[in-house]
């Protein structure tokens, strides 16, 4: 997949730069009926600021908590997200599909 | 990852190389991989190498397994890039949406009346003739070229270019009559059928459009199923 995310990483670079705390996470694996392609990029600032997006707007809350989490510690990790549970209150994808989204801190 | 890993990975996209960004999933490392290493050592013979020039052929990233550890391939594509032919009303239009859609455009005409700032204030515009003006905007395999000025002196080289090239769209505004005219001119320059049947014409998808922006939508929605054809085929077999 071609990728149109360009402007994504260079605002994460200028971020970066500017000396704000900077995550980037970025959409690894698919299953199912995913709102965006595997390569997909959040940028997101320590105050939770963020560009892009990792699904249709369906996870991105989660993923910048954890994104904040991740520029105060530094550990890349890997979120999973599952169909959208409305009973346990847990985000997921309402599409029905599932996304591996790897969080890491630019440093 | 690397603050000097990002900024490498963004000047080789800014130069239009691909590429491939790898992470290892178990905290391993991450390593950026152009695509011209991959044809000398020491990535010729590592057994990763089959990988990342499959992942860079089909544009497609993914997780992959190799020596034991989960490997993320990235692959960075160029950004795509839209070259036209005419300052016209309808690129005029193009413009908005191409920068909606984060497509790199150029326009080219070699008439200043038309190729004008206040007519184009915020797009590349160059006033020359395509062979001087394709010098500096050369035609790769992530392009799509359009012709759009009606005007064989301007369009036609620009279209022998477009068809020698890889751009992976090439469409020429036109009716049918005039298209068979130019398909005429294309095969005494020498052009195989084959070669010209690349050329959309009528170009567009066939919406009924009327207006600049209408035919500016159908020429922008051609391209994007060029461009995802793979997923458009893909989808119709999940359909049939």
């Amino acid at each position: 997949m071609i990728s149109t995310d360009s402007d994504i990483l260079g605002m994460a670079e200028t971020w970066a730069r500017e000396g704000r705390g900077v995550a980037l996470a970025t959409v690894t694996e698919t299953w199912g009926s995913a709102p965006r392609p595997v390569g997909s990029h959040l940028v997101i600032d320590a105050d939770g600021t963020f560009l892009g997006s990792v699904s249709g707007g369906c996870v991105e809350g989660a993923v910048v908590s954890e994104a904040i989490d991740v520029i105060g510690d530094g550990n890349a990790r890997t979120l999973e997200f599952g169909v959208a549970d409305e009973t346990a209150w847990q985000v997921g994808l309402s599409c029905g599909g599932r996304i591996k989204v790897y969080v890491e801190r630019i440093s | 990852m690397d603050l000097a890993l990002l900024s490498a990975l963004n000047v080789e996209r800014a130069a239009r190389r691909a590429c491939v960004l790898v992470t290892d999933l178990g905290g391993g490392g991450q390593w950026l991989v152009r695509e011209d290493e991959l044809v000398r050592e020491p990535w010729a013979s590592r057994p990763l190498s089959a990988a990342l020039n499959e992942a860079l052929r089909s544009g497609k990233s993914g997780t992959i397994e190799s020596e034991g550890r989960a490997l993320f391939l990235n692959v960075q594509a160029p950004p795509v890039k839209l070259v036209v032919t005419g300052a016209v009303h309808i690129s005029q239009a193009l413009v908005s949406m191409a920068r909606e859609l984060a497509l790199d455009m150029t326009v080219i005409d070699p008439r200043s009346a038309f190729a004008s700032p206040e007519r184009f204030p915020s797009v590349r515009l160059i006033a020359e003739w395509p062979d001087e003006a394709l010098k500096r905007v050369p035609l790769d395999r992530y392009t799509a070229f359009v012709a759009l000025t009606h005007d064989p002196k301007i369009d036609d080289p620009a279209l022998e270019a477009a068809l020698r090239s890889a751009c992976f769209y090439v469409g020429a505004l036109g009716s049918r009559k005039t298209h068979a005219k130019r398909v005429e001119r294309l095969m005494q320059a020498g052009f195989l059928s084959e070669e010209i049947a690349r050329i959309r014409a009528p170009i567009g998808l066939n919406i009924g459009a009327v207006s600049p922006a209408e035919i500016a939508l159908s020429i922008i929605g051609e391209i994007v199923a060029t461009l995802r054809a793979d997923r458009l085929a893909g989808r119709d077999r999940a359909a049939s």
